[in-house]
């Protein structure tokens, strides 16, 4: 669904003002690497690789048709809404026009500005925030875990956390989902429903 | 015999159209020749490599239409190397020097680079037509030589092309003296483009018939469009997606009422669903429907759209159309002509796909379909043998059951009766493509029965170089053969070499030719040019032994020899 300029009606508790611009510098690029590398590892994020040994050319499909129509697959829109803590207002992204994770985090530091934060599946220090996404069950996840796929397929919103809450929750390893949810939902949060 | 002044004949020869009438009366003496080859202004050459420019020129010197083709047609589905050939260049740089008079020149599968465009653009004066069909090699800058430098231009079409979209304002580069478009086709373009300039555009160009937009033209400028050339017959929807009843929606469903004209709808590039009523006045008129590029037109939607289109002859449509909306199509849709079926998700596995009922359903529903391509998951004897009962008229007949083995899905043996009964019922057919499993049997039919075939795709069929000589002794009007991954070896290849001459070309791969049988076929043919293709090893002139199968080999008769602009990967014999 097509944005319709009403994010910043959104009341959320918070400081104005978005978190200051950060600079890039190596360190986005390890993270790139890594990301692509766990990613490659997980079957479904690979648009590539199928379950089925495909053959060369078939079926007779021309290329240009082909290509067509993967990227219509993508771009059947998937509108999801990102917020920031701190952020005065939340933004909405298509999670169909990124092909990966390294892809989204590139788009979160575009948004928001905030720096590093792919590291965090790294289990590094890298960002002071964390991805997190709320799923088709209402649990609140980190993103990464999953294939890609799955993850645009499950997620309904997402929110870049602070990594100074978290650390109150004890987010050491990725196996410590379920505090994520008493984290979340301890916290007051005014949301203008549109 | 009696003698005209050849004024006259000349005369006379203006009504020939076709290549092949041409063709015919320039052999009957020396005077029709000559007569002939002066007034002869449309050329087509199937095949680049066939003859040399130089030659063409030397032959026909007044040239102002040209047709040519470039790579094989394998090289649609990744078979051919990137780099294998078709360049134009050449072609324009030699027309640039003898024919001044130039106005159309049609591309197919060649590779077209930004600075033949520009030649193009600066060097026929009277350039009125270009159309790209699966080129690439080119960039929006050479779109922008040619919008900004051919005076005259009438049309652009660019279909299905790959270009690289460097998203400078090449539309912006059509100057306001240019009021002369009749056809514009940019769908294949990937990026955004000057929308006030294209609305300026269509705005002076009082002829334009056909505009086809691309996915970066949204739906509130398509209604400003529309608004400014009512008078469209072919309109190709780039974007699609809006908020319904918004503004611009109701604005489109006005511009859409006043065009009385439109014969011809596609694109849909990106579609949000459920306002597609719009272009219900529309339908009652469409004799051409291509939804095959948009997927998000789907299930009752899409299904209510075609419920419109009654006078429909072209019909172009993913498989999640089904069964059941194939029964729709037979029941509305009585003047079909020709229906294409594009497999929408090929390596899923069974979402709502089309089967042998769908066709069945349709050849009974329409009479007149004789152009199809079909792509589905299963496949009966009984039921090819229906669909050549009830449409003895197809002249081209493409099926590809997306399993490429699989045999006939209730009796599990191979479909070669259906296919029998294909080429037996359809007298005129002049273009078939084979799947599913196949023996021997199926090549003795078309040999047989198959007197008119002109093209034959085979892929995983046969059992054996019989098969292959069946066509080869039996196909008189045969033009074009190209298999793959199957059975077919030295002996078929070597037993009727004289074919190979009668042919445009022959492409072979994954079969069990070897080095050795393509060698003696080069020496016992020396008009033709058999290349072998190996992009993994290019020292392969040292290094392999005749006993060894060749991946790759394309055959083709020529005038020319060996070509001089092969890549190392291409070695012909």
């Amino acid at each position: 669904m097509t944005s319709l300029g009403l994010e910043i009606t959104e009341l959320r508790l918070g400081l104005p003002g978005g978190c200051p611009p950060k600079e890039k510098n190596e360190k986005k690029r390890e993270f790139s690497e890594i990301a692509e590398d766990e990613n490659s590892s997980n079957s479904g994020g690979d648009r590539k690789t199928q379950t089925k040994t495909q053959i060369v050319g078939w079926p007779p499909v021309c290329s240009y048709r082909k290509k067509n129509n993967v990227h219509e697959k993508e771009t059947a829109k998937n509108y999801v809404k990102v917020s920031m803590d701190g952020a005065p207002f939340l933004r909405k992204i298509d999670l169909n026009t990124h092909k990966g994770y390294p892809d989204l985090a590139a788009a979160f530091e575009k948004l928001f500005g905030c720096f590093g934060i792919g590291g965090v599946w790294k289990d590094s220090d890298s960002s002071e925030y964390i991805p997190i996404y709320e799923d088709k069950d209402g649990d609140w996840m980190l993103v990464g875990d999953t294939p890609w796929e799955m993850f645009t397929e499950s997620c309904k919103r997402l929110r870049i956390m602070k990594r100074s809450e978290a650390k109150d929750v004890g987010l050491q390893s990725r196996g410590s989902q379920g505090n994520l949810q008493a984290l979340v939902s301890e916290e007051k949060r005014v949301e203008l429903k549109i | 015999m009696t003698y005209f002044p050849e004024e006259v004949l000349e005369h006379v020869f203006d009504f020939l159209s076709s290549h092949r009438d041409r063709n015919a009366v320039s052999q009957v003496c020396k005077s029709w020749f000559r007569v002939e080859r002066w007034s002869r202004h449309r050329v087509f050459i199937g095949n680049c490599y066939a003859i040399s420019p130089e030659r063409v020129i030397a032959r026909f010197p007044r040239v102002r239409a040209l047709t040519l083709k470039g790579k094989p047609h394998f090289a649609d589905f990744s078979l051919v190397p990137h780099d294998w050939g078709g360049f134009v260049y050449p072609w324009i740089v030699a027309m640039a020097k003898s024919y001044p008079d130039l106005e159309e020149l049609r591309l197919k599968r060649m590779v077209v680079s930004d600075e033949s465009l520009e030649l193009l653009s600066r060097s026929f004066p009277n350039f009125q037509s270009l159309v790209l069909v699966s080129c690439e090699g080119f960039s929006t800058d050479g779109l922008a030589s040619i919008a900004a430098n051919c005076r005259v231009l009438r049309e652009l079409d660019l279909q299905e092309n790959e270009v690289e979209d460097r998203r400078g304002h090449w539309l912006g580069c059509f100057p306001d003296s240019c009021t002369s478009l009749v056809s514009l086709n940019f769908a294949c373009l990937k990026g955004e483009v000057n929308l006030g300039a294209l609305e300026r555009l269509v705005a002076r160009c009082p002829n334009l018939r056909s505009l086809r937009l691309n996915r970066a033209v949204p739906l509130e400028a398509l209604h400003k469009i529309l608004t400014r050339a009512p008078q469209l017959v072919d309109i190709g929807i780039g974007s699609y997606v809006h908020e319904s009843n918004s503004e611009a929606y109701v604005k489109l469903c006005n511009a859409v009422l006043n065009c009385k004209s439109v014969q011809s709808l596609s694109g849909f590039l990106e579609v949000a669903p459920c306002c597609l009523p719009a272009f219900y006045p529309i339908c009652l008129n469409l004799t051409s429907l291509n939804l095959s590029y948009a997927p998000g037109i789907q299930g009752n939607e899409l299904i209510n759209l075609i419920r419109h289109c009654r006078k429909l002859q072209r019909l172009w449509i993913l498989d999640y159309i089904g069964d059941k909306g194939l029964e729709v199509v037979a029941s509305t849709c009585k003047e079909l002509q020709e229906l294409r079926v594009f497999p929408y998700d090929p390596y899923g596995g069974g979402n709502a796909t089309v089967t042998e009922e769908g066709l069945v359903a349709i050849s009974m529903g329409c009479p007149k379909l004789h152009s199809l391509l079909y792509f589905c998951r299963q496949m009966t004897n009984a039921a090819l043998i229906n669909v050549a009962k009830n449409c003895p008229n197809f002249t081209r007949f493409r099926l590809c059951i997306l399993d490429p083995t699989k045999p006939d899905h209730v009796t599990l043996q191979p479909l070669d009766e259906g296919f029998g009964a294909i080429v037996q019922s359809c007298k005129g057919l002049r273009r078939l493509s084979l799947s599913g499993l196949l023996t021997d049997q199926v090549f003795l039919y078309i040999g047989m029965y198959a007197e008119r075939l002109e093209m034959l795709s085979i892929a995983f069929a046969g059992e054996s170089d019989k098969g292959m000589l069946y066509v080869l002794n039996g196909c008189k009007n045969l033009r074009k053969l190209e298999i793959r991954d199957s059975p077919f070896g030295d002996i078929a290849l070597l037993t009727n070499v004289g074919k190979y001459e009668t042919m445009r070309s022959l492409w072979m791969s994954s079969c069990d030719v070897t080095l050795g049988g393509c060698k003696a076929l080069a020496k016992k043919m020396p008009r033709l040019n058999v290349e072998i293709i190996n992009e993994k090893d290019q020292m392969m002139e040292n290094s392999h032994d005749d006993g060894e199968k060749v991946e790759k080999m394309f055959v083709y008769r020529t005038l020319c020899g060996p070509r001089r602009d092969a890549p190392d990967f291409v070695w012909t014999l």
